[in-house]
């Protein structure tokens, strides 16, 4: 199974909810945090997140879609 | 000599052999390449530098690659141009243009593919790989070639041809990735893991990246050895505006500058600005944005280096502007009718940040400033078509050039 590395950054508004648990609850990949930074009302997370590519991308648009930011640690590889 | 040491974890500082590998295993942090300078500093001095070819390898021992044999085209040490038109029309006396538009694929991307594939060679890859939208595809392709190397070359799909036609001249594999963009990275950087190839800007990163560092050794060189005042080059993931600045601070580090003083200008299209936008803030959090801008090869939405190319900032006592299209289109123009120089996109919006900071008054007249041109025009005419001027027809007689040309002069009398 590949495995990817993503940051999360919560804000205000989603800093309260476990994203990260429902992520793993309600799709097949396994998230693993790495290093994190958490205030009281903002934080990030850099996960490792293992799965089959549509999984995971269904995951992540999942994570999405509560408000969460998503980003590939490695930045855009598609460069000019 | 070979000067570098170790790859180092650039968050928790974590050291790691010299092998083709880009992240921390612990804390995912990106690596960098690590020097030994007290070493590099007995062995380099402005007098071994100028017996050095006139490319970017002149500046080998400040480079991490280990042996001799390098992949050389006569990457870099590209002219510094004394800009008296455009400087006289900003008021500024000692404007300086970095015209990296003559490099042999006619962008900056040749000095990074020349390391990153150097390096590649030296750890055994018969394989260079990147994923591009234009520059860094030529530039790898033709490294490749130049270098006995294959090379897959990976696009998305709907790019034009015509973007495609600057890599595959050179003959590498091209792929045409269909799916979302963030499909496509995710894409890139599983096959970095799987193949064993050097994916330019993935697996080898550390390496490609430092050869950003020889555009600042070459233009302190230039200047007779010393720093400019002002830096102004434009952003998209952020890499090549640190490495200048570690390129003038390293010239200290091993004594072949006293002091820089270098204040860093980021500029980006307002397009895709989440560096500036950032810098704007006050924040160091970089926030992705999807991208809109004419200037393609600065379209990276998520930075891999923005956070430290806003310490850069910070560090340096630098700024941060953002630029939007018809400010770019018109700074292209500029620098073609001031100093003959037709830059692609990204120099349309180094020179607009660089007139809008002259105008708001930034600069000192005296001050040395320094404009990073880093690709050739003719990779974005399209840009410009529009905003030209177009040609006057006449009949193959006399008298209709005589009143077509009367009729310019009464335009260029107006």
């Amino acid at each position: 199974m590949p495995k990817f590395r993503y940051m999360f950054t919560f804000g205000e508004d989603t800093i309260k909810e476990p994203v990260i648990y429902l992520v793993g609850k309600h799709f097949d990949v396994v998230t693993n945090i790495r290093r994190a930074q958490i205030e009281q009302d903002h934080a990030w997370a850099v996960l490792e997140i293992e799965g089959a590519d549509d999984e995971i991308e269904r995951a992540l648009t999942y994570a999405r879609g509560l408000g969460v930011q998503v980003n590939l640690m490695e930045g855009d590889v598609i460069t000019g | 000599m070979a000067f570098a040491t170790a790859l180092r974890c650039r968050e928790c500082g974590r050291l790691y052999n010299l092998d083709p590998i880009h992240f921390c295993e612990f804390c995912f942090g990106p690596l960098e390449v690590a020097y030994d300078y007290e070493a590099m500093a007995k062995a380099v001095s402005r007098e071994s530098i100028a017996r050095g070819p006139n490319s970017l390898w002149r500046y080998k021992d400040f480079l991490p690659v280990l042996g001799d044999d390098v992949v050389d085209f006569s990457q870099g040490f590209t002219p510094l141009v004394k800009a008296g038109r455009l400087g006289k029309a900003l008021g500024l006396r000692n404007l300086y243009i970095k015209n990296d538009c003559v490099n042999p694929t006619y962008s900056f991307k040749d000095r990074v593919v020349a390391v990153a594939a150097t390096r590649a060679r030296e750890l055994g890859f018969d394989t260079l790989a990147c994923a591009s939208t234009g520059n860094l595809a030529g530039a790898t392709a033709a490294a490749a070639a130049r270098a006995g190397m294959q090379a897959n070359i990976f696009i998305p799909a709907d790019l034009e041809q015509g973007k495609v036609l600057g890599a595959a001249i050179y003959g590498p594999h091209i792929y045409a990735i269909e799916g979302s963009y963030d499909q496509v990275n995710r894409l890139c950087s599983e096959l970095a893991d799987k193949y064993h190839w050097a994916f330019v800007n993935v697996n080898v990163r550390p390496y490609y990246a430092e050869g950003s560092k020889t555009m600042g050794y070459e233009v302190a060189e230039q200047l007779g050895w010393r720093a400019p005042d002002w830096a102004v080059a434009p952003l998209a993931s952020g890499s090549m505006f640190t490495k200048i600045y570690k390129g003038y601070k390293e010239l200290v580090q091993v004594g072949i500058l006293d002091s820089v003083h270098t204040r860093m200008l980021a500029t980006q299209a307002l397009g895709c600005s989440p560096i500036v936008t950032a810098y704007n803030e006050g924040s160091f959090n970089v926030r992705p944005v999807k991208a809109n801008t004419i200037a393609k090869s600065l379209a990276i939405g998520n930075p891999a280096d923005g956070y430290y190319a806003l310490k850069v900032i910070e560090e340096s006592n630098g700024a941060g502007v953002a630029m939007t299209d018809a400010e770019i289109v018109e700074g292209m123009k500029l620098l073609a009718e001031t100093e003959g120089i037709f830059a692609e996109t990204a120099g349309g919006v180094t020179i607009a940040g660089l007139v809008r900071m002259a105008q708001a008054g930034t600069f000192q007249a005296d001050e040395t400033i320094v404009a990073y041109i880093t690709g050739n025009g003719l990779k974005t005419v399209e840009a410009v078509v529009e905003a030209v001027n177009k040609p006057t027809i006449i009949q193959p007689t006399l008298e209709s050039f005589e009143a077509a040309y009367a009729a310019n002069a009464v335009g260029t009398a107006r």
